[in-house]
C-alpha cells in the first residue's frame, strides 16, 4: 500500500531513482518518483495494448517499499509499515551482518560436517538439495530488534515501525532437516552442543544445544521460492526456528560437534543479557512473544474520524501465537483481535481490528499470548525484570500515540 | 528454454509403486494388496543415504580453527605483552585506539569501580574485554578468526598469542612479563568469569 502522505519528496526523489533503474523511465530533475510514474499511465489502460511479457517481474513504479540501511553497513530493516499479509519479499528481508554480504560460488560450496561423529563428511549444494527436504514458514529476528521501544530515553518518536522492530521478517524456508545430516555423518549420542561456522570475512561462529538439531533446525538454501538471498546466506544457511538470528549462521561452512560450548565472541561478549542481579544470560535463544501495530503508526496520518483497521505483526520463537488484543485507551480495556490464517507455530502472525477513531487522541498497545500462555509484557514490568540498561530482547508491548491532528507517534516513557 | 507438460503424466509415482509390491510380497490378501498398490504412503528413510563423501584430514585441518575454553583448538606457538605491543600500534590501534581505549572500533581496554558488574542497571559502566569477558581463550578465538578488520585470518599464532597477552595485561588481568601459549591461556581467571548464567526463561506466565 502507497502512503504518499508519509514520504518526504527528498526520499520519494531518491527512492525512485533507485527502485526505477532499469524498469521505467528515471525521474527528471526536479520530479518526484510518482510524478514520474503517472506521466507514464495512459490516459484510459483500456483503450492501449500495455506492454508485453517480461522475464523477471518488477513492481509497480508507484510502489517503493525498501529497506532501511540508514548508512549503516552491517543492517538493513524491513519495511514492516508497508507489507500486507505475514510474508516478506525476500528482496526486502532485513540484514544483518557482522562483515558484509561474502560472494561464494555455488559450485565450489560445500559443508563439512566433523567433531563427535563416526564419519566426517563433506556435502556440496547438489547434494544437500539431493536429501530429502521440507519448506516451512517461519519468522526470523535479530535479538537486537525494538532497541528504540526500551527504556526511559524513549520519548514520543517519530519512529517507523522498520524503525522500532524492522529487523524480523518471514520467508518460507526450504532446506534438509539438521537431523538428516548427522544421521549421515553417524552423530556421536554424546555429543551436546555444535558449533555452526560461516564463510564471510567474519567467520562468525555461535554454539548450539544439539536438542535443537533433532528438533527443527534446518539446512536451508530456498527462500519464498527461489534461492537464499547473498543477504540470508547464500547458497546455504543454519535456520533454528525461533532463535535470535545470530544464532541462525548463514553462508555455513562447517558443523563440529561437540559435548561443551566453545564460547565464542558472539555468546559471550555480545547476544548476552545483562539482569539487575548482577548476572548475565548467556545462550538466550528462543524469542519470546512479541507484538507490533504496523497500521497506524508513524508516518500515517489519519485523515479524519470514523473507521480505521489497526493492523499489525505478531509472533512467538516458543509456539504458535494463541492470542492478540489491542488497546485504544492506553490499556485500560482491550479487545481481542482477529488473527488471520495461517496462525503458524514461530511465524509472523496477521492480526486486525477495526477501529472506530473519534478524532480525539488516543494511545493504540497491541499485546501477544502465545501457546505456552506467556503474555508479552508492559515496558515497566520488562525494565523491572532485566533493567533500564541490559542489552537484546526488547519484547515490550509498543504504544503509539494518536494526536487529534491524527499524527502518530512511538509512546515513549512509562507505558 | 521449452518445457513441456503432460497432464496425467505419471512419472512422479513409480517410487510408491514400487515400494508397495514389495510390501505387497508378504501380505497374505491379494485384495488388499491390489488396493495398496495404487496409493502408498511415502516414508521417509531410516538409514544413512550414502550422500556426500569422507572429509579428508587435511580439510579438516584447514578449518578446524576454534579454540575453546578448556585449550582444545589453541595451537602451538607463544606470545608476551611486550611482543604484542608493537604489533597492536601497527595492526589494531587505528581503530581500537593506541591503548585500547576505542576510536572508530569498540573499546577493548578498561575495568570498572570495584569490578562492578551492574550493567542490565548502570549504562556507564564500559564494556571491556577486562569487564565483561568470560573466557581468555574467546580472545584469541576472536582475533584469529575476525581480527584485524580489513584483513581477517592473516595473523600467525605467534603474534595472536603476543596480542592476546597485551590486551589481557593492558585489562590488568595479567602481569606484563606473563607467557601466554596453549597451556597458560585457558588457565587465565577473566574477571567477569563467574556472572554469566544459563537461560532461566522458559515460556509460561513467569516475566524473567
Ligand atoms: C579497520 C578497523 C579495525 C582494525 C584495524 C582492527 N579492528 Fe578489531 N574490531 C573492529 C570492528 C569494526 C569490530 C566489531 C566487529 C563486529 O562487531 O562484528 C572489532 C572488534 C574487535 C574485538 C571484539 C570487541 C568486543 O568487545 O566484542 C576485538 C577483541 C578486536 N576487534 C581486536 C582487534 C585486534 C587485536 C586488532 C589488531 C590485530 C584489531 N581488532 C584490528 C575494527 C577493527
Amino acid at each position: 500500500m502507497s502512503k504518499p502522505f508519509s514520504v518526504s519528496r527528498r526520499q520519494a526523489l531518491i527512492a525512485g531513482a533507485a527502485g526505477l533503474a532499469g524498469a521505467a523511465a528515471a525521474p527528471l530533475a526536479g520530479q518526484t518518483a510518482d510524478q514520474a510514474a503517472r506521466a507514464r499511465v495512459p490516459a484510459d489502460p483500456t483503450k492501449i495494448q500495455g506492454p508485453g511479457a517480461t522475464d523477471v517481474g518488477a513492481r509497480s513504479p508507484f510502489e517503493r517499499p525498501a529497506r532501511l540501511s540508514g548508512g549503516r553497513r552491517t543492517s538493513s530493516q524491513t519495511p514492516l509499515q508497508d507489507l500486507s499479509g505475514i510474508i516478506t519479499p525476500a528482496d526486502l528481508h532485513f540484514e544483518r551482518h557482522h562483515a558484509g554480504v561474502p560472494a561464494i560460488d555455488p559450485e565450489r560450496y560445500s559443508l563439512l560436517i566433523h567433531g563427535m561423529v563416526e564419519r566426517p563428511m563433506v556435502f556440496t549444494l547438489a547434494e544437500l538439495k539431493r536429501f530429502p527436504g521440507r519448506s516451512i514458514i517461519r519468522f526470523l529476528e535479530c535479538s537486537g530488534n525494538g532497541g528504540r521501544a526500551y527504556g526511559r530515553d524513549a520519548q514520543d518518536a517519530e519512529v517507523s515501525p522498520q524503525q522500532i522492530d524492522g529487523l524480523t521478517s518471514t520467508s518460507e524456508w526450504t532446506g534438509v532437516p539438521l537431523s538428516t545430516l548427522l544421521r549421515e555423518a553417524g552423530a556421536s549420542p554424546k555429543a551436546t552442543w555444535f558449533l555452526a561456522e560461516a564463510m564471510d570475512a567474519a567467520v562468525m561462529t555461535r554454539s548450539i544445544p544439539i536438542a535443537k538439531a533433532y528438533d527443527d533446525a534446518m539446512i536451508v538454501y530456498g527462500q519464498n521460492g527461489e534461492a537464499l538471498r547473498p543477504e540470508q546466506g547464500y547458497p546455504a544457511r543454519l535456520f533454528l526456528p525461533g532463535f535470535e538470528g545470530s544464532s541462525n549462521v548463514k553462508w555455513i561452512r562447517r558443523i563440529e560437534l561437540a559435548d561443551r560450548p566453545f564460547m565464542t565472541r558472539e555468546e559471550t561478549s555480545k547476544y548476552t543479557d545483562p539482569l539487575p542481579d548482577g548476572t548475565a544470560r548467556m545462550f538466550s535463544f528462543v524469542l519470546d512473544a512479541k507484538s507490533i501495530i504496523t497500521e497506524p503508526a508513524w508516518p500515517d496520518r489519519l485523515t479524519g474520524p470514523g473507521w480505521w483497521e489497526i493492523r499489525g505483526l505478531a509472533w512467538s520463537g516458543r509456539g504458535r501465537i494463541t492470542r492478540v488484543e489491542v488497546s485504544a485507551d492506553g490499556g485500560r480495556t482491550w479487545m481481542v483481535a482477529t488473527l488471520d490464517d495461517p496462525v503458524l507455530p514461530k511465524c509472523h502472525t496477521r492480526f486486525r481490528m477495526p477501529w472506530r477513531w473519534n478524532g480525539l487522541a488516543a494511545t493504540l498497545m497491541s499485546r501477544a499470548t502465545d501457546e505456552t500462555g506467556y503474555v508479552q509484557p508492559t515496558t515497566q514490568a520488562l525494565i523491572a525484570a532485566r533493567g533500564p540498561s541490559t542489552s537484546y530482547h526488547y519484547n515490550n508491548i509498543r504504544a503509539w500515540r494518536v494526536a487529534a491532528d491524527g499524527t502518530v507517534r512511538l509512546a515513549g516513557g512509562t507505558i | 528454454m521449452t518445457q513441456m507438460f503432460y497432464p496425467g503424466g505419471h512419472g512422479g509415482f513409480h517410487g510408491g509403486h514400487g515400494s508397495s509390491r514389495t510390501t505387497c510380497r508378504a501380505a497374505l490378501a491379494a485384495a488388499a494388496c491390489l488396493l495398496a498398490a495404487h496409493v502408498a504412503t511415502a516414508q521417509a528413510p531410516t538409514a544413512p543415504l550414502g550422500l556426500g563423501r569422507a572429509a579428508t584430514a587435511d580439510e579438516i585441518r584447514a578449518l578446524d580453527i576454534d579454540a575453546a575454553p578448556d585449550g582444545r583448538g589453541l595451537p602451538l606457538g607463544r606470545g608476551t605483552a611486550a611482543e604484542g605491543s608493537p604489533i597492536y600500534a601497527a595492526k589494531c590501534a587505528s581503530c581500537h585506539g593506541v591503548k585500547g581505549e576505542g576510536g572508530t572500533a569498540e573499546r577493548l581496554v578498561g575495568r570498572n569501580d570495584g569490578d562492578s558488574f551492574a550493567f542490565a542497571t548502570n549504562a556507564r559502566l564500559v564494556r571491556t574485554i577486562g569487564s565483561y569477558w568470560p573466557y581468555a581463550t574467546t580472545l584469541y578465538d576472536y582475533t584469529a578468526r575476525s581480527m584485524p578488520f580489513s584483513q581477517p585470518g592473516t595473523l600467525t599464532p605467534d603474534e595472536t598469542y603476543g596480542l592476546v597477552a597485551y590486551l589481557l595485561f593492558l585489562n590488568g588481568v595479567i602481569p606484563e612479563g606473563a607467557v601466554m601459549n596453549q597451556a597458560s591461556l585457558p588457565k587465565v581467571a577473566m574477571p567477569a568469569r563467574d556472572h554469566f548464567v544459563p537461560d532461566n526463561r522458559q515460556g509460561g506466565p513467569t516475566v524473567r
